[in-house]
């Protein structure tokens, strides 16, 4: 019984126990008194009997004589079918009867009548003793009247007592079962509605429980609500913090890369244009590497609470290339879009999947000859296919699998500046709306084909 | 009992002696039959307070049914049916028997077997008592008057008016009254012993008769042959199964169910302790019990069987209970008592 488990299973067999431990105290109690009552009834009418033979005693001549009374025997044969014995022995001697029923071996005291449970004939009997003085004065004798009967009425009473008492306690035992399973439900009922209503929030409903809760969990509901509000503050710093840091460190450094171009402009010398120009890489590498590393962590939160609005991904395509078009036609790189007329419905989060397309567009142009083309396509099959195919140098002999590994980058890279996030993002981003990212070589020549697979809503 | 005429029932005595195994005993066999099996494969051996004439048809009619058993019919008076279980342990499959009173002693003091009915009857509750004693027939103790002495319709039709008439004549009825000798007769000694329960009208009756010194008699028989001869106006307390069946040969006589009360007594079936062959024993017993279904057993036998719809029908019809009541009359002290004020009553010269 002790740790986890069902409460309702806990609850139940708890209770269940009870109603058994109460049928069982309810039957022993309800045999006891009745058997008790039975066995009271069988002494009343012998002793009843006895005295009725006692009455009848006389003396007649100085001799104790007896008419033995119809009624006496009769009235033993009226609640049972039991064998009746009976012996009337004045001064040792039997009167009439059977001699050699057992009396007590000390005359009960008078006007109280004694009774025994013994073995005569084969059979258990109880037997009732009455005493009672015939004659007059000094020549009273005593005379001891025994009257006794089997007792298998008495065992077919109690077979019938203990059957309808099993009766009574299994039925009681069976409504008490029930009653403890409805009992254990409707207990647990709060529970399960207060459950129900925090599994229907949606993922960034963070607002605090308010069902109507019992006493007993009112502290579960105020812990919870506490522990909530404190997410839910420490969410919303951390994405302050990253939209914050993201502007403080691309501002500074493309201040830092415009001051070094215009002192490029302004140096003569071979050796210090070549000094600067190291510094604008470094510049560079160092803000394309703190954006990407921002969009990871943007990616990373993100992706534990999705947003789930309704989306075009030909509108969101169709606006990165825009987006990245000037970088493209700095190295007279043409962005062909396959991308269709027709909408594409998806559900999902759009800043995910613009940095996913985004960080994939940006490495194909990067890795891209000057004037080549890249293709972006949108196609429908079973699936969603979002691509980019450049004609660059391709991935070479890298293991595709581990370039979705942060911060690995592909063998070939040679020069080019990265991070080794770009392909990581995508992946993250796919993932999450439950599709993947593929990488493949291009199918017509040199380059890549990077693609984005997302099921069909 | 003292149906058959005393010269065939000697002759049976005599064959008995051939074959009895019970000779050493003490109690005293009227007659014996062994009705033969072929093959034999077991033996009931039966005692029986019943005639040898009225129980054939239902020892055959029970072989009939039961091929292969044989039938050692004995049959004995119920004090020497009491003696012979209870006192010389003899050993019987079977005891049938007209005292009741003797027969519930039997079960009380237990020398009787338990028997669950293999067909479920719908015996009445008083016509079987621990599931030991069974009650098979119903028979009322009856007067008998002759049609010398009353015509039709002019008979008494209860206690009260057989001591009217017969105090207003008492020299037309002296010594023409018959009655039990109930110190002989089993039966008897149940019926008045029954009839001091039920009515003050019986002492003074007894006192009646008395006067008009009543005759007495061992069987129904006698008294019923006597009445039908005009030896006898009325007996009193005969066994109106045996009045009936003679009422067919001889007449003359008519049957009267008193309408203040009239004892019916049962003859019952017990398988004593010391039985044998209880398998047969059961059997035969079940189909005593089924005695009602065979109306052509009843006919044959005149014996009537049990039959609630005549109790519910005739309300002063008294069906004699069995249980520990019975046993009173056994008591000794009670037995001399009894006794002691019938002869008073009865035997007044």
């Amino acid at each position: 019984m002790n740790g986890p488990g069902s409460i309702r299973k806990r609850l139940f067999i708890q209770l269940a126990l009870v109603a058994a431990v109460l049928s069982l105290a309810f039957f022993l109690v309800v045999r006891g008194v009745a058997e008790r009552a039975a066995e009271r009834t069988q002494d009343d009418i012998l002793s009843a009997s006895a005295t009725a033979i006692a009455d009848s005693l006389r003396s007649e001549d100085g001799h104790v004589t007896l008419d033995l009374p119809y009624s006496a025997l009769s009235m033993l044969g009226s609640i049972n079918e039991d064998r009746v014995f009976y012996r009337v022995v004045s001064q040792g001697k039997t009167l009439t009867g059977y001699p050699d029923l057992p009396q007590p071996d000390v005359p009960p005291r008078l006007g109280a009548p004694g009774v025994e449970t013994l073995t005569y004939r084969g059979d258990e009997i109880r037997a009732v003793s009455v005493t009672r003085p015939v004659g007059t004065g000094a020549n009273a004798t005593l005379v001891v009247v025994t009257v006794a009967q089997t007792r298998q009425g008495l065992a077919a009473i109690s077979r019938q007592i203990t059957a309808t008492a099993t009766g009574i306690g299994a039925g009681f035992f069976l409504l008490a079962t029930a009653l403890s399973l409805w009992a254990a439900g409707s207990a647990l009922a709060p529970i399960t509605r207060i459950t129900g209503s925090v599994t229907r929030r949606g993922p960034t409903d963070l607002r605090p429980v308010q069902a109507n809760a019992p006493d007993e969990l009112v502290p579960l509901i105020n812990a919870l609500n506490s522990f909530m509000s404190r997410l839910r503050s420490s969410l919303s710093r951390t994405e302050d913090f990253i939209t914050e840091a993201a502007h403080r460190v691309r501002t500074p450094l493309a201040t830092v890369r415009a001051q070094a171009e215009i002192t490029h402009r302004k140096l003569n010398k071979p050796e210090h244009k070549q000094a600067i120009r190291e510094m604008i890489r470094a510049i560079d590498e160092s803000s394309r590497s703190a954006g990407q590393m921002l969009d990871h962590a943007m990616v990373t939160f993100r992706a534990d609470s999705l947003a789930q609005d309704a989306l075009d991904l030909r509108a969101i395509m169709a606006e990165t290339c825009d987006r990245l078009g000037p970088t493209a036609d700095l190295k007279d790189i043409a962005i062909r879009r396959e991308i269709g007329t027709e909408p594409v419905a998806f559900t999902g989060d759009g800043i995910l999947l613009q940095a996913a397309l985004q960080n994939i567009l940006d490495n194909a142009i990067k890795y891209s000859p000057d004037d080549s083309d890249i293709t972006a396509r949108v196609a429908i099959y079973d699936n969603i296919t979002l691509s980019f195919t450049d004609q660059g140098r391709g991935f070479g002999e890298t293991d595709l699998s581990d370039l979705t590994t942060r911060y690995t980058r592909g063998a070939n890279v040679g020069d080019i500046v990265g991070s080794g996030l770009g392909l990581t993002i995508a992946d993250e981003v796919a993932k999450a709306h439950g599709g993947r990212l593929d990488i493949s070589p291009n199918k017509n020549g040199a380059g890549a084909c990077v693609s984005l697979i997302f099921p069909r809503a | 009992m003292c149906l058959a005429d005393i010269p065939a029932r000697l002759a049976t005595a005599i064959l008995c002696l051939a074959f009895s195994a019970a000779t050493a005993m003490s109690f005293e066999i009227e007659e014996r039959q062994l009705y033969d099996a072929t093959p034999e494969q077991a033996r009931l051996s039966v005692i029986s307070t019943a005639d040898l004439d009225v129980f054939d048809p239902i020892i055959r009619a029970f072989q009939a049914s039961h091929p292969g058993v044989a039938v050692d019919y004995v049959v004995t008076g119920t004090t020497d049916l009491m003696q012979a279980l209870y006192d010389e342990g003899a050993t019987f499959d079977l005891a049938i028997s007209s005292a009741m009173d003797l027969q519930t002693k039997l079960a009380n003091d237990g020398f009787a077997q338990n028997h669950t009915p293999a067909t479920p009857t719908d015996l009445p509750a008083w016509a079987s008592w621990r599931n030991q004693l069974f009650a098979f027939t119903q028979e009322p103790a009856v007067l008998v008057v002759s049609d010398k002495f009353f015509a039709p319709g002019t008979a008494p039709q209860n206690r009260d008016e057989l001591i009217a008439v017969l105090r207003a004549n008492p020299e037309r009825f002296q010594g023409r009254i018959g009655t039990y000798d109930v110190r002989q007769s089993g039966f008897g000694y149940l019926m008045a012993t029954q009839d001091s329960r039920n009515s003050d009208a019986f002492w003074r009756l007894m006192e009646v008769m008395g006067r008009l010194d009543a005759k007495l008699y061992c069987c129904s028989g006698d008294m019923i042959r006597d009445v039908a001869s005009g030896k006898l106006a009325l007996a009193y307390n005969v066994l109106g199964s045996y009045a009936a069946s003679h009422q067919k040969n001889t007449g003359g006589y008519q049957i009267i169910e008193m309408s203040d009360y009239v004892n019916v007594m049962s003859r019952t079936v017990l398988i004593p302790r010391t039985a044998q062959n209880i398998d047969d024993a059961r059997a035969m017993l079940d189909f005593l019990l089924g005695l009602r279904s065979r109306k052509d057993l009843v006919e044959a036998t005149g014996l009537p069987a049990v039959d609630p719809a005549a109790l519910r029908a005739n309300p002063s019809l008294r069906p004699i209970r069995f249980g520990p009541g019975l046993l009173v009359f056994l008591d000794n002290l009670k037995r001399q008592s009894f006794l002691r004020n019938w002869e008073n009553s009865l035997l007044q010269n």
